[in-house]
């Protein structure tokens, strides 16, 4: 026992020498690096891996001393207990700040513990506008949420594309209840005709009883809140009951799954919506992927440049306070602004991004066309 | 958000003899009808599958009083190693007519399930036919997680596409409402096995043994029955019927994944207790009554309760209707006394 407590007071001792010559801050992130979503974690991690070292390359300076950046990243397994305990991990090694963590399902237990620890939080994908209702003063976001997901898809709808009436279907989740609920309060405040309201849960696979229900209103178009296992077999549905209206996601129906489970199905009247903007259409966007491509050999998947501007927003509300203590920063993200890749950075008195762009998705040739 | 309930609007204006004909009701009326006809086809569909799996439940129950739990998952292997076969047979064949193809598959599906209903049977529930009931209950359990997890680990988390030969373009046989040829199929496919079945079960000598072993094994045995191949070949048959439902369930959501048989495996359990669990027509019933309950279920509930319910309660149709018939028929719909049994 008194040697193990001799060996830990000496490696403190090493830490401490280390950090007289320049004092590490850590920098936390957590997202899935394992199991299927584990591609979206990584991808965050390296985005706020390269902010770490690029500004590490500056020779940081706050409250007069020099400082180093290190990123601890923790896999959450995108599984909400995991990222409990994951986030305990994060505050007990010392973090100042976290990025992450990537899913909705992980970020919403786990803000309780950055909340009671003071630790501030930046997500760079959680979009479940949850996350930040719940009255945490921790809880930041640099994309865009489901409500204004919801938003630009019924403003295109209605007004773009001039359909009426619509019909809403969700899965009981809280994603996708969130987002058709965001999504029918957006269609109300623009004038759309809301024909049907109906349910279905995460693990069905007939819908022929619930749509022929909707049928029989005669929608212009139904929108889905759900993810793309249910969305394919789901449009496949629609369009075996002789149904032509057009299909409407959000993010759960946007990915490359979606094409493949509903091929033959699938049209140009599919049509999602993704938080965020591609890269290529990123304010600092080409620059960010030569400089990323260059370090990890590997492309943007989605989320990099925006745990990028997380990590670099924390560093911003670092400098504006001079101090790397978060009791002392947090009040400064509600005033950080600067341009960062993906659009400017400015946080409302939720936490949520002020200017959070969503793009919207076409099925044409056979993928997914962003169009503005 | 509550629609206006054209149900509660239109019996009054109709019943008004004196009124000139209003096109637009009469056409509200038709699309009532179509309505319903397209709701009693989705409901024969899916009750048709639910059927051709709940008489699996039911043959294993009325033979050996063992609820087989693993069944739903049987056809879930059905319905992927028939995946696996037809992605194989198109790269090697490409030129292959679909119909051949699809035919292979499904043979192929059906020796590996009938194969995977005996050894099931050999390794896990032989041992403890004399066990205490809740023994094999508990095994059966075991057994659905272990081949889920089997499947998992060869097929991967992912959903499959799964290829749907035979057409899923839509039919209109009345207008407006919509069948495709892979429905039609279904629908008569299980139509048809469900009377081989019964053929089997009624008219061939291995039928009576089965009958026997189910009325008492040891005294069938006594009388020169072979009482663990009947068993066996009861778990076969149920294999092979459930190999079948995956490969039509598969192929009518055009989807597949190694959870897939959990949920209609649970709905024809409660399709073998609704027509009376040990009963094959009671399956069959079961099934197809539960089909269509439950789509009616989802498509009138707003109508029915006036707005009070939407259809994230649709499974209350099914289970009510469960419910007041085993309040009222203990037994299940075409149930017999099975207390000789329990």
């Amino acid at each position: 026992m008194l040697k193990k407590t001799l060996v830990a007071l000496a490696l403190a001792g090493v830490g401490l020498t280390a950090a007289h010559a320049q004092t590490v801050v850590k920098i936390g992130h957590a997202g899935p690096l394992t199991g299927p979503a584990a591609h979206f974690g990584k991808d965050g991690e390296n985005g706020a891996r390269l902010a770490v070292e690029e500004i590490n390359a500056k020779n940081p300076k706050i409250g007069g001393q020099a400082v180093k950046f290190e990123l601890v990243s923790e896999d959450d397994q995108a599984d909400p207990r995991t990222a409990t305990t994951v986030a305990q991990r994060l505050t007990d090694l010392g973090v100042k700040g976290v990025v992450g963590h990537v899913t909705s399902g992980a970020a919403i237990p786990a803000s309780r513990i950055y909340e009671q620890a003071g630790v501030p939080v930046i997500t760079e994908s959680a979009t479940s506008p949850k996350l930040t209702q719940q009255g945490f003063k921790v809880t930041y976001r640099v994309i865009a949420n489901d409500m204004q997901q919801g938003e630009a898809m019924a403003k295109y709808a209605l007004g773009t594309l001039k359909l009426k009436k619509v019909a809403i279907i969700d899965d009981r989740t809280a994603y996708g209840q969130g987002l058709a609920d965001a999504f029918a309060e957006s269609l109300k405040k623009a004038g759309g005709e809301l024909v049907g309201r109906e349910f279905t849960t995460d693990k069905a696979t007939d819908f022929t009883a619930i749509l022929t229900k909707i049928k029989s209103k005669a929608p212009d178009a139904v929108f889905y809140g759900g993810m793309d296992s249910q969305g394919a077999p789901l449009l496949r549905q629609m369009r075996q009951l002789g149904m032509n209206a057009t299909y409407l996601g959000g993010d759960g129906s946007c990915t490359s799954e979606m094409i493949k489970l509903a091929s033959g199905a699938i049209d140009d009247k599919v049509l999602c919506t993704q938080a965020g903007i591609p890269a290529t259409k990123m304010p600092g966007g080409s620059d960010f992927l030569a400089r990323f491509k260059a370090r990890f050999k590997s492309d943007v998947l989605l989320y990099a440049p925006y745990s990028y501007d997380a990590t670099t927003a924390l560093y911003e509300a670092m400098k504006l306070a001079d101090s790397t203590e978060p009791a002392k920063y947090l009040p400064a993200l509600q005033k950080v602004s600067f341009r960062g890749v993906t659009g400017n950075i400015a946080f409302d008195a939720k936490g949520d991004i002020k200017e959070g762009g969503v793009t919207m998705y076409h099925f044409v040739n056979g993928k997914w066309e962003p169009f503005n | 958000m509550t629609p206006r309930s054209v149900v509660g609007v239109m019996p009054a204006r109709l019943m008004d003899p004196t009124a000139a004909p209003d096109w637009r009701l009469v056409r509200l009326g038709r699309g009532i009808m179509e309505t319903l006809i397209q709701q009693l086809i989705n409901g024969l569909v899916i009750g048709s599958v639910y059927a051709l799996i709940a008489l699996g439940y039911t043959m294993v129950y009325g033979i050996l009083g063992l609820i087989n739990f693993a069944h739903g998952d049987v056809l879930m292997v059905g319905a992927l190693v028939a995946l696996q076969t037809m992605t194989f047979l198109m790269g090697m064949a490409p030129g292959m007519s679909p119909l051949v193809m699809l035919s292979i598959a499904l043979l192929v599906a059906i020796v590996v399930c009938m194969l995977l209903g005996f050894t099931m049977e050999r390794l896990a529930y032989r041992r403890l036919r004399n066990a205490p009931r809740l023994a094999p209950l508990i095994t059966a359990i075991g057994v659905s997680f272990l081949l889920q997890t089997i499947a998992m680990i060869i097929w991967g988390r992912n959903y499959h596409t799964y290829p749907q030969l035979i057409s899923t373009t839509p039919l209109q046989p009345i207008e407006g409402v919509f069948i495709t040829p892979v429905q039609i199929t279904i629908i008569f496919g299980s139509a048809a096995l469900m009377i081989g079945l019964l053929l089997l079960v009624n008219r061939t000598k291995i039928g009576r043994a089965m009958r026997a072993t189910a009325e008492n094994h040891r005294v069938a045995s006594l009388m020169g029955v072979d009482t663990n191949a009947v068993i066996a070949f009861t778990f076969v048959i149920g294999a092979g019927l459930a190999a079948v439902a995956g490969v039509m369930f598969a192929s009518n959501y055009g989807i597949a994944h190694y959870g897939m048989g959990f949920m209609p495996g649970l709905k024809a359990f409660t399709a073998a207790v609704l027509g009376g669990i040990g009963n094959l027509g009671g399956a069959m019933l079961g099934g197809l009554v539960l089909g269509v309950v439950e789509s009616f279920g989802a498509g009138y509930i707003e109508n029915l309760t006036f707005g009070f319910l939407n259809s994230s309660y649709q499974d209350i149709f099914a289970f009510l209707i469960l419910g007041l018939v085993l309040i009222f028929r203990p037994t299940g719909l075409l149930g017999e006394r099975v207390s000789d049994r329990a």
